[in-house]
């Protein structure tokens, strides 16, 4: 049995503790909005966080989740509430939307890491998110509208 | 994707077929409203089911609840049609936006696309074959609501008007749709409908936000890799490493009593491996070891194959456009050229890796997957489960990118999932890895393009011929006879250079089609997504022979072609064509006509190290009149950054029949620290509507190659760049 918590929520799960935690949400938990791209953390769709750290679910083993807390697009904000949702509503950024919870997780780390982040900070913590569709200039201005929002203290 | 010809691509043309309009009473005691084909009886039998509330043939539900459902008979693959295509019926409707909602078509012949004859999305055409059938729809429903509410007030329906979901009379009566709904779905559809002064539009020509927005940013939105059925399991194939090669035997000891694992069976697409979870049958199929009768591909290389690409063209092709006479120009030339262009293999890399769902049961089939083309998907499904295609469901989910792979002429990943789910006696998913997607061809084809041109004495362009080397799409497929009728050639491979506009009075168009057995597609920009290359980067060529400035060359040649001017302006005025840049970076242009729509892109580019970077892409678009700018915008933007991505980083290789590429690391896509600014600049006009989804991705790759030449001297003959390969 391994343990830990998602969006709050303990779970304990009898499953092959090396099996990738990104299937386990997927299919174990049925959280779907965590996406399969490419299995070998290249493309970012499966970005979720661990304790707060943005991880590629697609290669963590399950394992890797014991005992800590998991976060999940569905765990960002069930109401479209957080600064992030809300500017990627404003910049209306998805297109395909596949890859957008990644984008999202990825972002959120970003974003209470370095409130006010710079082009630079955006590409380096954002590099790792591929979007086949060509979102990035949206998505780039969506962070930065996010900044602004938090800054302003509209949203926590 | 598929082209849209003269004689078909008229907007509107399956309207005329339309005779008359039927609406009924949904089992909610809503309206459902839809266009009735002559010859076709389904919304008559639905009738008599009323259990069928989701009729055919209907493109907008009002319920009691207020809430308007339109019907979207194409597929939302992040082009927008589940905003554009409800906006066009919200308008004439003259619904409250807030209220308004999609839903995707079921398969049925009346959700068929006017101009192409089945239900299917591709060739950028969802917005243009859809304007007058969408707006036909808002505006009868609005006629009928208008109906019930002067019968219901006993006042002529000319005194009555609508505003924002409300019928109005006077100054104080008001009745809401939710309210008229189940009055006017008894009333009679009406025969003729007057459509709205696009002037007056409250919706269309503005930057709606996407319907489709808010669940995609909690998760929510299904996609087909999400769908979940009770007693489901997930499959994973063993596939041919080599194209043609047949499965001979396969050992799955090892792999049959692994954890999870209920059947491995042999289907025609390979060795399947159905366990509980995905994991389980991946690690199973993983642990398969399978022996294949390799076929005839185990030498094929790429490399090999341009050799002989070249060869062929050394030789005239069959004759695709005959100006003048090209030879004798470019012997009397006073300066010529000639240059080879060539372009790989590319995967068309959707985010969402192909899968499929199937539940077949003894007289029913549900398919749910993301597909683009659903009458062929269902028939090629009925055709494996042995049902009639009434028999079997399609659920169209959302598709995770689609770009031309999930309308496959073979229904591939679609008879594949119904083989296995024959031999799973459960429902069952099909899920192919990245690595299964991009060994799994259906592959942009790979083209040599041989140009030759000449130009006199003063400079003007007096000679061009193409020769064209590469696979046919066409060809082997179901469409062959409708596309290629009567022509040696496929239209799909030379679009793009067949319409050559600039005004040159010799030209000549030859194609040769060798056959390999590498299966090729339609991907984001068909033929355009190499035509375009190579003719934007010789028209390049020839300016700098007549030593002349890149923009003003080709607005010399493009006189008689307003919208192409139109457009190239636009651009250059944008980018600041002629005004000095910083030390090392240089600008490329690029034109193109495709899908209806004219393009123009300017690229500035540096290059370091021999690595090239796309500092800003300047993009105008003229796709005439239009319904979503914000859309277009979106399109423009993403068409520039899938285009660049091709140029810049993407080839797939054969070595001894094997695909060299597996995944991300080796097929590259665009990154967010590599993606330039770029900016989009709408022509507004009120001509025919064209095509958005494909028209930005041509102009990416020439732009900037043609940027690299400005800035090293050197020029890109060969995809994707190299900097070592430049000339």
């Amino acid at each position: 049995m391994i343990g830990f918590s998602v969006n709050g929520k303990r779970v304990n799960l009898d499953v092959d503790p090396s099996t990738p935690l990104l299937w386990v949400i997927r299919e174990q938990l049925g959280l779907t909005g965590t996406k399969y791209g490419c299995g070998m953390a290249q493309c970012g769709a499966c970005t979720v966080h661990i304790n707060g750290d943005a991880v590629r679910s697609c290669v963590a083993p399950v394992s890797r989740a014991e005992g800590k807390a998991v976060t999940t697009i569905e765990g960002l904000s069930p109401d479209l509430s957080n600064p992030l949702q809300r500017a990627w509503l404003e910049e209306d950024v998805p297109q395909c939307g596949y890859c957008q919870s990644g984008q999202l997780m990825s972002a959120a780390v970003l974003l209470r890491d370095k409130p006010k982040p710079s082009d630079e900070d955006i590409d380096e913590a954002m590099t790792g998110n591929i979007c086949r569709c060509g979102t990035y200039p949206r998505i780039r201005k969506a962070i930065h509208r996010a900044a602004e929002m938090v800054a302003k203290g509209g949203a926590r | 994707m598929i082209r849209r010809t003269m004689n078909q691509g008229q907007p509107g043309a399956g309207m005329q077929r339309r005779d008359f309009l039927k609406a009924s009473v949904a089992a909610s005691g809503g309206l459902l409203i839809g266009f009735h084909f002559p010859g076709i009886s389904a919304l008559a039998s639905a009738q008599q089911s009323p259990a069928n509330t989701f009729m055919p043939n209907a493109f907008v539900r009002i319920g009691t609840d207020e809430r308007v459902t339109v019907i979207v008979n194409h597929s939302e693959m992040g082009q927008g049609v589940y905003t554009s295509l409800p906006m066009l019926l919200a308008e004439e409707l003259d619904a409250d936006w807030s209220k308004v909602g999609f839903e995707p078509a079921p398969v049925d012949a009346k959700y068929n696309h006017p101009a192409f004859g089945m239900q299917m999305t591709g060739g950028s055409s969802s917005v243009w074959s859809g304007l007058e059938q969408f707006r036909q729809a808002g505006a009868a429903t609005r006629a009928m609501l208008i109906a019930a509410a002067a019968q219901q007030w006993n006042v002529d329906a000319a005194t009555c008007r609508t505003e924002s979901g409300a019928v109005l009379s006077g100054s104080n009566r008001k009745l809401t749709y939710g309210h008229l709904a189940a009055a006017a779905a008894k009333l009679t559809p009406p025969e003729h409908v007057q459509l709205k002064d696009p002037k007056s539009f409250k919706l269309v020509g503005k930057p709606i936000k996407r319907l489709d927005t808010p669940e995609k940013l909690n998760g929510k939105a299904e996609f087909g890799i999400d769908v979940k059925l009770p007693g489901m399991m997930t499959a994973v194939l063993a596939r041919p490493p080599i194209f043609g090669a047949k499965m001979k035997s396969f050992d799955d000891t090892r792999a049959r009593s692994m954890p999870g694992v209920r059947k491995i069976i042999a289907i025609p697409a390979g060795v399947a491996v159905i366990a509980d979870t995905f994991w389980q049958a991946k690690v199973a199929r993983d642990a398969l070891r399978v022996e294949w009768d390799e076929g005839g591909m185990q030498t094929f290389d790429t490399g090999k194959m341009m050799q002989d690409f070249r060869e062929r063209a050394k030789s005239p092709g069959s004759s695709v456009r005959k100006d003048g006479d090209a030879a004798a120009a470019l012997a009397s030339a006073a300066k010529k050229i000639e240059a080879v262009y060539e372009v790989p293999y590319l995967s068309h890399l959707m985010m969402e890796p192909l899968n499929c769902t199937v539940d077949l049961r003894a007289d029913s089939c549900e398919v749910w997957t993301g597909s683009q083309f659903q009458t062929v998907d269902r028939a090629n499904a009925a055709k494996i489960a042995g049902l009639a295609p009434e028999k079997v469901q399609l659920h169209t989910t959302f598709l995770g990118g689609g770009f031309g792979r999930r309308a496959n002429p073979q229904s591939d990943f679609v008879v594949e999932a119904v083989h296995v789910a024959k031999a799973a006696g459960v429902p069952v998913k099909v899920i192919w890895t990245r690595e299964d997607d991009m060994a799994g061809g259906w592959y942009r084809p790979a083209f040599l393009h041989a140009i030759e041109g000449g130009v006199d004495a003063s400079g003007n362009a007096v000679s061009w011929r193409s020769r064209l080397v590469g696979q046919s799409i066409m060809a082997g497929t179901p469409f062959a006879a409708m596309m290629m009728k009567g022509k040696e050639y496929d239209p799909a491979s030379v679009e793009g250079v067949d319409d050559l506009p600039y005004a040159i009075p010799n030209v000549a168009v030859e194609s040769h089609q060798p056959e390999i057995n590498v299966p090729v597609q339609w991907w984001r920009s068909v033929g355009h997504s190499h035509t375009a290359f190579a003719v934007e980067c010789f028209v390049d060529e020839l300016a700098a022979l007549a030593q002349k400035d890149p923009y003003q060359f080709r607005r010399a040649l493009l006189q008689k072609q307003p919208r192409h001017l139109g457009v190239l302006d636009l651009a250059a005025q944008k980018a600041g064509w002629g005004k000095p840049l910083a030390k090392g970076m240089g600008r490329g242009i690029a034109v193109h006509f495709a899908f209806g729509s004219y393009a123009a892109q300017v690229a500035e580019v540096s290059v370091s190290e021999g690595r090239v970077r796309v500092h800003r892409m300047v993009c105008a678009i003229d796709c005439g009149e239009y319904v979503n700018p914000g859309i277009i915008e979106a399109q423009a933007e993403g068409g520039a950054i899938f285009g660049a991505s091709a140029a810049l980083f993407q080839e797939l290789t054969f070595e001894n029949g094997r695909l060299q590429q597996t995944n991300f690391h080796t097929f590259p896509v665009m990154r967010m620290n590599e993606c330039p600014e770029i900016e989009t600049h709408i022509v507004n006009n009120h001509e025919k509507a064209g095509g958005i989804g494909e028209p930005g991705v041509p102009c990416a790759a020439p732009a900037i190659a043609n940027a690299v030449f400005a800035v090293t001297g050197k020029r890109i003959r060969r995809l994707p760049i190299r900097m070592t390969e430049a000339v």
